[in-house]
């Protein structure tokens, strides 16, 4: 995955619009909300002065001449000592106009912000559920998972709080800015002289200490990773007794978590603090030339507390401008991690796409099969199957069994050769189409965290409970499913009850059989239910199958033997087929392995003759 | 598992439990000179923040009402003086607050852990690992968070506004007593917001785990939604879960920006009230009770004053909500050992962290049952194990087999002392093990769970798990016994091969091999062995069942048995049924019983039945 990461720095912004749709007049309307919003966030304190200075202390420095000519054309300082209760009530009245723009800029930015984290994430499921298997056999599923949570979440929080952000700094230096500089611009460059400092500084430290961050989280990593392994192996750590170099080992990443978030608060304490050095600094320089100014030429005390004033209004947003421009580059990182998900395509219809009834005649014709990095799998495997018959494939680990299976439902696409069903190229066969037309049951089923009942009805969520009852006690599972509290309502997975494997295979045929397909496959799906109870359910299955072509995957010869046909594949090549009948009498693999069993037999039986 | 779920988290309306907070602020106070020294730097900060409004002041009283600049260097110099102060101030109270927050949840997640190893696996067996990890990790963070920190912002704010209250008083109560009007409802409102939005918060946090949920169901099983081709059914599931998360958060936000235009409103509102009272009376002239100077104090302070309000009301939001957290915490660590070695062993043999091995006996091997009952849960009429008797001498090899639920593996948690017995007793060379340390017990005993379990590491590190101090050809050795080396060596840096988190880069078999050897190197004089039913392929599986062969050799062991060859091998096959041992002997012996046993294993081997039930 980092490979990966080096090769794509770069994030397109296509991405992200496109994840805006339905959403961007909210963010304009956010905007313009700010912007009155900040506009009317000045005028407020003049209502007090106003009120201070003009009316009781008649004194006229402090009102621009805007505001000037506004009270001049309502009647003056008279009109307003006769009717001073206006003063307090335009203060109440500008705080609810700013208040309902606040509220406007705010509701309208968290519509867009989880607007656009709702389509993303809708986007990122159905994508991962469309991609290729391949890549999910490829990918580590927290890296994935952690994409999909907390990077769509720092592109939330980006949108949430930071991009509008910008403007606000950026608003208020330009009326400030126009304010100071139409009034003295000697004493307006002096004010923010060292604001650009500020800010630059901010942007610099932000983007330096991040790597800190990072420190912090790896150690948080590792302090969870060692627990884990610790809570997981508890009974390893007893039956050793290493509780001491466990704890000698958790104490080790608690304390480096610890020094590591220290060192990375001390940091932002540093910055915290060096940085308010500057913003005070830059106070006590309008302060000071303000002052030396007022002494020495024209300016006014008035114009002093206007600056000083407004050069404390600017100090921290200004600051703050930095910081969302270093975290900007968080959230374009996270865009382009998830940008890489999205670039992976998805499952194509090469062919014509038909739908045709599908019943279950299946031929492999010099079928060939090498993963991407060229790594053969199948070599030139043909063979064929009726429908209603049993293939049975015998093959140790690596040997291709399970790639096989996989090529029939086009989880991979073919490298050379033609796999048909009842004459049509799979390759013509509507994807979804060919699927639900076969049932398969994998070594390691996954069942879905809801009820038994809603897992075994998948595929066919009308079936009638009875047909649920009877495919369940074909699998021999209806009995378990009964003894929980809950019965068929018991929740799987990890808010619900624990299943063992042998469950779970067994749960997983009795979906199968509801699907009702034509064709069938058992991956090793019987391997962790015990010898007995694999043989009632082959029983049942075989009584019950009909027209199904039946693919069985087992190590056991007592599983195979029956099948009308056996593949034995040994490293992607298929090295004998034929019936139990056939193979035991030739030299092999199948024989080999008949031989091994059998010997467990023979001497079954005598232990009981000794 | 009832009690874990999220259920947790639905405690909007709990009250502040002062007895909590109290036993974890004893957290905060082992450092008390750190606690003291933060709040002398925020004493010397709000001082500060106090005085640069009057600097101000007297620059203009001064230089300017005067035209002099004499002075202004010296008060240049002050200023820079305070501005520097400050600053290091900030650094210190910051990194200071850090420190004391990481040190808290440094603590707590030490005693936590300590209590952990020493926790019985019934215990384990209750709760998930996910549970746990949550506690340990995020609780614990938040926890530490809030004692820091809302220590410091309430001691912060409610000096502040108590300041503030007293100068206005004292300038002028009349019309403080106009300001602080606005204040009842102030707080009031704050209050029912945070509550609201709390709870809102919370179930924004309840849909977002339900997301990752979600998706993790979604990665892991995308290949069986392929094939049951449900991608549009679940994807349109997953769009419900998303919108969910999207309205609570948008309603969330929007709560949040309805309750902080309506404080600064109410603030606004005690700002005019003290400008159109106190500038009525100002302009009576003559007669006013007010200066201007009054009133210009009066009206900055009162644009000051609101916002403390809001932090105490967000702090006690908070308050309420880690509550939770403190609590789970805390029962964690408060949570009973249900199996203890009592003061007396203690004291002769160490806990598990410093064991006295010199003062252990050594461990023949010797086993006795006498009249063993067990169930899981107390009180319940379930029993696994009722008045069960046995005695195995030194040395002996004995295969527990019966079905699933039989009690098999009871048997085995009792001997490892995982969990004791109801009544009677186990004596372990005629002693009975209550009478010893968990960890004597321990140091003298081999476990190979049917999952095994690798630690991340290097192959080395996991065989020397038991025994850290082992040679490299002492680790060897034991690899070569369990014909594990050939393998290892196969890997690319042989021995010194990570193994991945929980063993993911290695097979079932060959994790198997790695505990067999750990076994081996550890040397226990009791074995127990929880046997894989899943299906290795048949080349490793010869390779486990010498090596099997080897771990049992003069040692006594236990095996819950699946294996024909192990069960065959053993000098005493225990059929369990029910929690009583059923029948027992050897595999010829009970063959010749033709009982439970024969019929288990004739059905499970000869194929020549399956088939002709197969042929119907």
């Amino acid at each position: 995955m980092t490979s990966k990461e080096n090769k794509k720095t770069k994030f397109s912004l296509k991405t992200l619009i496109k994840m805006m749709k339905g959403y961007k007049r909210y963010l304009l309307i956010s905007a313009i909300s700010l912007i009155l919003a900040a506009l009317i966030w000045f005028a407020i304190p003049y209502v007090s002065s106003i009120a201070v200075d003009y009316v009781i202390g008649e004194n006229e420095e402090v009102l621009p001449s805007i505001v000037k000519s506004i009270i001049e054309s309502i009647g003056g300082r008279e009109f307003l000592l006769s009717h001073f209760y206006l003063l307090p009530l335009c203060l109440v009245l500008f705080t609810l106009l700013n208040g309902l723009f606040v509220f406007l800029r705010g509701r309208n930015i968290a519509i867009a912000a989880e607007g656009m984290a709702k389509n993303m994430r809708d986007a990122l499921y159905e994508h991962l559920l469309l991609v290729p298997y391949d890549y999910h056999k490829h990918i580590s599923t927290g890296d994935i998972i952690q994409r999909c949570t907390s990077d769509v979440d720092t592109v939330r929080r980006f949108i949430l709080n930071q991009l509008l952000e910008v403007l606000r700094p950026i608003t208020m230096v330009i009326i400030t800015g126009y304010i100071m500089f139409s009034y003295n611009v000697k004493m307006a460059v002096i004010s923010i002289a060292l604001l650009p400092i500020l800010t630059i500084s901010s942007y610099f430290y932000f983007k330096y200490v991040r790597k800190y961050f990072a420190y912090s989280d790896e150690a948080e990593g590792k302090l969870s990773a060692v627990l884990q392994e610790n809570l997981t192996g508890v009974r390893v750590v007893r039956a050793f007794a290493q509780q001491k170099n466990e704890l000698k080992k958790f104490t080790e990443a608690n304390k480096d978590y610890k020094d590591k978030t220290y060192k990375l608060i001390k940091m932002l304490a540093f910055y915290w603090g060096s940085s308010d050095v500057l913003g005070y600094t830059q106070i006590l320089l309008t302060l000071v030339f303000g002052v030396y100014f007022a002494v020495t030429s024209d300016f006014t005390v008035g114009g002093i507390m206007l600056f000083t004033s407004y050069t404390a209004a600017l100090t921290w947003p200004v600051r703050q401008l930095g910081r969302v421009l270093a975290d900007m580059g968080k959230a374009t990182v996270s865009l382009s991690r998830l940008d890489d998900i999205f670039n992976h395509p998805t499952e194509v219809e090469p062919g014509k796409a038909l739908k045709p009834e599908i019943r279950g005649n299946i031929e492999f014709k010099d079928v060939c099969f090498a993963y991407d990095d060229g790594e053969n799998v199948l070599e030139n495997i043909s063979f064929s199957a009726k429908q209603g018959q049993t293939i049975a494939i015998l093959g140790s680990t690596g040997s291709g069994k399970t790639s096989l299976v996989h090529l029939l439902q086009r989880l991979y696409p073919v490298t050379r050769g033609t796999i048909t069903i009842d004459g049509e190229n799979i390759n013509d066969i509507e994807m979804h189409h060919l699927r639900k037309n076969i049932g398969i049951v994998l070594q390691e089923p996954f069942l879905f965290s809801r009820t038994i009942m809603e897992n075994i009805r998948i595929t066919n969520p009308d079936a009638p409970e009875e047909a649920v009852y009877e495919a369940a006690k074909i699998a021999s599972v209806h009995d378990v499913i009964c003894e929980f509290e809950k019965g068929y309502d018991t929740l799987v997975g990890e808010r619900g009850v624990t299943l063992s494997g042998g469950q779970k295979q067994r749960i997983a045929i009795a979906r199968m059989l509801l699907q009702n397909a034509p064709i069938l496959i058992l991956d090793d799906s019987l391997s962790a239910v015990d010898t007995e109870t694999d043989l009632a359910i082959r029983e049942a299955l075989n009584k019950r199958k009909g027209s199904a072509t039946t693919f069985i995957i087992s190590h056991r010869i007592t599983t195979l033997c029956n099948a009308d046909k056996i593949l034995v594949l040994e490293d992607g090549k298929l090295v004998q087929q034929g019936t139990h009948e056939e193979l035991i009498k030739q030299e092999g693999l199948y024989k080999r392995i008949a031989q091994i069993q059998d010997m467990l037999e023979t001497e079954l039986m005598e232990g009981s003759e000794e | 598992m009832n009690g874990y779920d999220e259920q947790d988290f639905d405690r909007a309306d709990e009250r502040i439990n002062l007895s909590i907070w109290k036993r974890l602020l004893k957290y905060a106070f082992r450092r008390k000179w750190l606690v003291l020294s933060l709040v002398i730097a925020m004493a010397i900060l709000s001082t500060i923040d106090i005085m640069y409004p009057l600097l101000s002041r007297y620059a203009i009283d001064t230089f300017v009402m005067n035209q002099t600049t004499e002075g202004l260097v010296p008060f240049v110099v002050l200023y820079i003086c305070l501005v520097l102060i400050q600053g290091i101030s900030i650094v210190y109270f910051i990194s200071g607050g850090g420190k004391l927050e990481m040190q808290i949840s440094y603590d707590i997640r030490q005693e936590a852990f300590i209590k952990l190893q020493k926790l019985s696996l019934s215990f384990y067996d209750k709760t998930p690992v996910g549970y746990l990890m949550a506690r340990m990790l995020s609780d614990i963070a938040r926890l530490s968070e809030m004692i820091a920190w809302a220590l410091i912002d309430i001691f912060w704010t409610s000096t502040f506004l108590i300041g503030v209250t007293i100068s206005m008083f004292v300038l002028n109560w009349k019309l403080a007593l106009i300001v602080i009007v606005v204040l009842p409802p102030l707080l009031l409102l704050s209050i029912v917001f945070q509550r609201a939005m709390l709870k809102y918060q919370r179930k924004v946090r309840k849909t977002n785990s339900k997301i990752t949920g979600a998706f993790n169901e979604g990665i892991m099983g995308a290949v069986t939604t392929k094939t049951l081709v449900r991608e549009k059914r679940n994807t349109e599931e997953f769009k419900e879960v998303t919108s969910e998360m999207k309205h609570s958060s948008i309603r969330s936000a929007t709560l949040s920006y309805i309750f902080m235009p309506l404080v600064i409103l109410l603030g606004s509102i005690g700002t005019a009230l003290a400008l159109y009272y106190g500038g009525s009376d100002v302009l009576k002239g003559v007669h006013a009770t007010i200066t201007i100077g009054t009133l210009a104090a009066f009206i900055a302070y009162t644009t000051q004053f609101f916002e403390p309000v809001q932090t105490i009301a967000r702090v006690f939001a908070e308050m309420q909500s880690a509550q939770a957290s403190a609590e789970r915490v805390l029962s964690l660590i408060d949570t009973p050992c249900e199996i203890e070695d009592t003061p007396e062993v203690e004291a002769i043999y160490g806990d598990c962290f410093e064991p006295k091995r010199e003062n252990f006996p050594k461990i023949h091997g010797e086993i006795d049952f006498i009249d063993v009952s067990f169930a899981y849960n107390v009180g319940s009429n379930k029993q696994v194990l009722d008045n069960f008797n046995l005695h195995v001498d030194a040395g002996q090899t004995i295969a527990l087999v019966g079905e699933t639920g039989a009690g098999k593996s009871t048997i085995v948690n009792l001997l490892c002392r995982f969990y004791e017995p109801t009544s009677g007793k186990i004596l372990i060379d005629g002693v009975d093990y209550r009478e010893r340390s968990q960890a004597w017990l321990q140091s003298s005993l081999g476990y190979v769970l049917q999952q095994p379990h690798l630690f991340s590491g290097t192959i080395f590190e996991n065989i020397a798990y038991g025994r850290p101090d082992a040679t490299e050809e002492e680790v060897i050795a034991a690899a070569k016994l369990v014909h594990a080396h050939d393998f290892i060596m196969k890997q690319e840096k042989g021995y010194y091969t990570e193994v991945g988190e929980g063993g993911v880069l290695l097979s079932t078999g060959q994790k198997q091999l790695i505990s067999f050897a750990r076994v081996i190197l550890a040397d226990p004089r009791i074995f127990v062995l929880d046997e894989a039913t899943s299906s290795i392929d048949t080349e490793t599986e010869q390779l486990i069942q010498n090596a099997i062969k080897y771990v049992l050799k003069d040692r006594t062991s236990f095996i819950v048995a699946h294996r024909l060859s192990t069960i065959r091998n053993a000098d005493r096959i225990l059929v369990i049924r029910d929690g009583r041992i059923f029948e027992s002997g050897t595999h010829s012996k009970l063959m010749k019983q033709k009982g439970y046993y024969y019929d288990l294993y004739t059905n499970q081997f000869k194929s020549e039945a399956a088939d002709k039930i197969l042929d119907k």
